[in-house]
């Protein structure tokens, strides 16, 4: 293998690539798009506050003790009126999440169905208000007490699953457009039947392909990970993250060996763009690029269960967000590079020099 | 004595019921410029495949500088240069960097691809990118590639469809020049006014078999032809091709 060949070759790829300004967008800087968009939505999703309107006097706020106020302020914002009809009609529209206030002995609470997740919130709030007041009222210590605490480490956001996801989803996109447009491309234009006419060898051409492709990728990495880390979106990598570059190198192959079936097997750059998009959008929103599927439905999981993407996303989630460290990554890279190798001899069944 | 630079005896190619070349032997001199004629269809750019050893015939043999194109041969494709019918280019690259690419794919220089590019009138054209080239520039430019490794026998296939009789006779003059230097040329062309400015000897195909071998003036003598056209016309007919 000629370097000179392979750094010219692995240049005019990349040079190729990134003038080619529509293509550089969707595979580099639309995901990120992504990132930094799902990254805002979802950055305040642990302590979204539930809203009540407190109508006159409610005795079991009213006598909380100040610091015991605060803590509850931090997760239910208070506010008072002296109009109960219009606090009820905020309710019903969706402005405020419950309605409180109080008759004799009783706190009444009026709420709207139409967020039950809120609304649940306001209400074991209040409710929980009301018991301690009324624990109080016995003058006994209370019987039992509840600790509570997420089992993942307490910094762990939206921000920790969704970046290990979409930049999943981002190497998957390069890898396998990328491979796939060059092959198709290349067949038509007659630049792989010029290479086969140049005394270099078929591994410097593949070898300077996959190079671009994974550098291509690596960028990403450092890109995504940059971007999650600035303060605003604060993501906070776990002890051996740097998994995620051998992992990102495994994965990037996988994917390329899909675009060269594909590229393979399409005799044109649409017919080549169509298939592409047929595995990738199922893959992306199958593997838990996008939301966890531990919701979905059991069939969805076993589909789920062929794509790389799965595995790569659960690997990286493991390396970057929860602490975990070659045991993770290790039988996925073999996975990986088993699909990879498959693959490729799939590719090169199907491979043409030429649509003659 | 010295072998010649190509010999090709008894090709033969079958695509499915197509039998596109059928029994096809020529042989060309060192240094010669040789021309392929037929009409569409007539077998020449899968001879000239299988001649280049893009293709396998299904029989007869081929000698390319007294070597064997098969299998794969790269001292071989070291010393032959191949332009390809369609321009084989690299995509957004620009003048300069597709000869260069390609020069190093050789392990030529930079600044003999270059002075490539100077040689076919490109310096001024040189940060242009391969899709706003015009078709004179883009073929002179694929024939500077082909041509960036200094090879000793040269493939042209159809160089100068589609150019404007300017670009033409600029072309011409270019590859009397290169087969001057001492290369062996060969090439297709469907201009007879071409093959018979440029050729030492033409080999007239049609229905994948070589009808007539021989100087052009030779051919138009023993056929008692007016030009070159006729002599093809009177070989190949006159009814509508493909």
């Amino acid at each position: 293998m000629s370097a000179e060949a392979f750094t010219s070759l692995s240049k005019a790829m990349a040079l190729g690539l990134l003038r080619d300004r529509t293509a550089a967008f969707f595979m580099l800087v639309f995901p990120l798009m992504f990132l930094v968009l799902f990254g805002a939505l979802f950055k305040n999703d642990a302590t979204a506050r539930a809203e009540i309107v407190q109508v006159g006097r409610v005795e079991v706020f009213d006598s909380l003790p100040r610091d015991a106020r605060e803590g509850l302020e931090e997760v239910l914002e208070i506010r008072r009126s002296d109009d109960r009809d219009e606090a009820l009609e905020e309710v019903r529209a969706g402005d405020v999440d419950a309605v409180v206030w109080q008759e004799g002995d009783e706190v009444r609470l009026r709420y709207s169905a139409a967020d039950r997740v809120r609304a649940g919130n306001a209400r074991a709030l209040v409710d929980s208000v009301v018991q301690q007041a009324n624990i109080a009222a016995t003058g006994q210590p209370p019987a039992y007490g509840l600790t509570t605490r997420q089992v993942e480490d307490e910094s762990l956001k939206a921000i920790q699953f969704l970046t290990p996801g979409l930049l999943g989803w981002a190497v998957a996109m390069g890898a396998v457009f990328g491979s796939a447009f060059t092959l198709v491309n290349w067949r038509k234009k007659r630049i792989l039947r010029r290479l086969w006419l140049a005394p270099v060898s078929a591994g410097t051409v593949i070898a300077a392909r996959v190079g671009v492709s994974v550098a291509l990728a690596l960028v990403q990495t450092a890109v995504f990970l940059g971007v999650a880390s600035v303060p605003y979106y604060g993501l906070e990598l776990s002890g051996d993250w740097w998994l995620a570059v051998p992992l990102v190198v495994c994965g990037t192959l996988a994917f390329m060996s899909i675009g060269l079936v594909v590229g393979a097997w399409a005799k044109t750059e649409e017919a080549a763009n169509g298939a592409a998009q047929v595995v990738i959008l199922p893959m992306a929103f199958l593997s838990g690029a996008f939301f966890p599927l531990d919701m979905a439905p059991a069939w969805i999981q076993t589909v789920s269960g062929v794509f790389p993407l799965t595995y790569l996303n659960e690997a990286m989630q493991d390396v970057l967000s929860r602490g975990q460290s070659w045991g993770a990554a290790l039988p996925v890279m073999g996975g990986l590079l088993l699909f990879a190798a498959v693959l490729t001899a799939v590719a090169a069944r199907l491979f043409r020099w030429d649509d003659a | 004595m010295t072998t010649a630079a190509i010999t090709v005896e008894g090709l033969r190619k079958r695509y499915g019921d197509v039998q596109a070349v059928d029994g096809v032997s020529l042989t060309v001199e060192r240094g010669e410029f040789y021309g392929i004629l037929g009409p569409n269809g007539a077998g020449k750019t899968t001879t000239l495949e299988i001649t280049e050893g893009l293709r396998r015939p299904d029989e007869g043999t081929v000698r390319l500088l007294g070597e064997s194109p098969f299998p794969r041969n790269p001292e071989l494709l070291r010393r032959m240069g191949v332009q390809l019918q369609a321009s084989a280019f690299f995509e957004r690259l620009t003048a300069r960097e597709q000869i260069r690419t390609f020069a190093s794919l050789y392990g030529v220089p930079a600044e003999r691809a270059d002075a490539m590019l100077e040689t076919v009138g490109l310096t001024e054209k040189a940060g242009t990118r391969e899709n706003k080239l015009s078709g004179g520039q883009a073929q002179r430019l694929s024939i500077a590639c082909a041509l960036v490794h200094d090879p000793e026998l040269v493939f042209l296939d159809e160089p100068t469809t589609g150019l404007d009789p300017q670009a033409r006779r600029n072309l011409w003059d270019l590859l009397r020049a290169i087969n001057d230097e001492g290369r062996t040329v060969v090439l297709t062309t469907h201009y007879m006014d071409e093959a018979e400015t440029l050729c030492d000897r033409v080999a007239v195909m049609d229905h994948g078999r070589v009808l007539r071998v021989g100087a052009p003036s030779e051919l138009v003598g023993e056929l008692g032809a007016a030009s070159l056209e006729d002599v093809f016309l009177q070989l190949t007919g006159r009814e509508y091709r493909q």
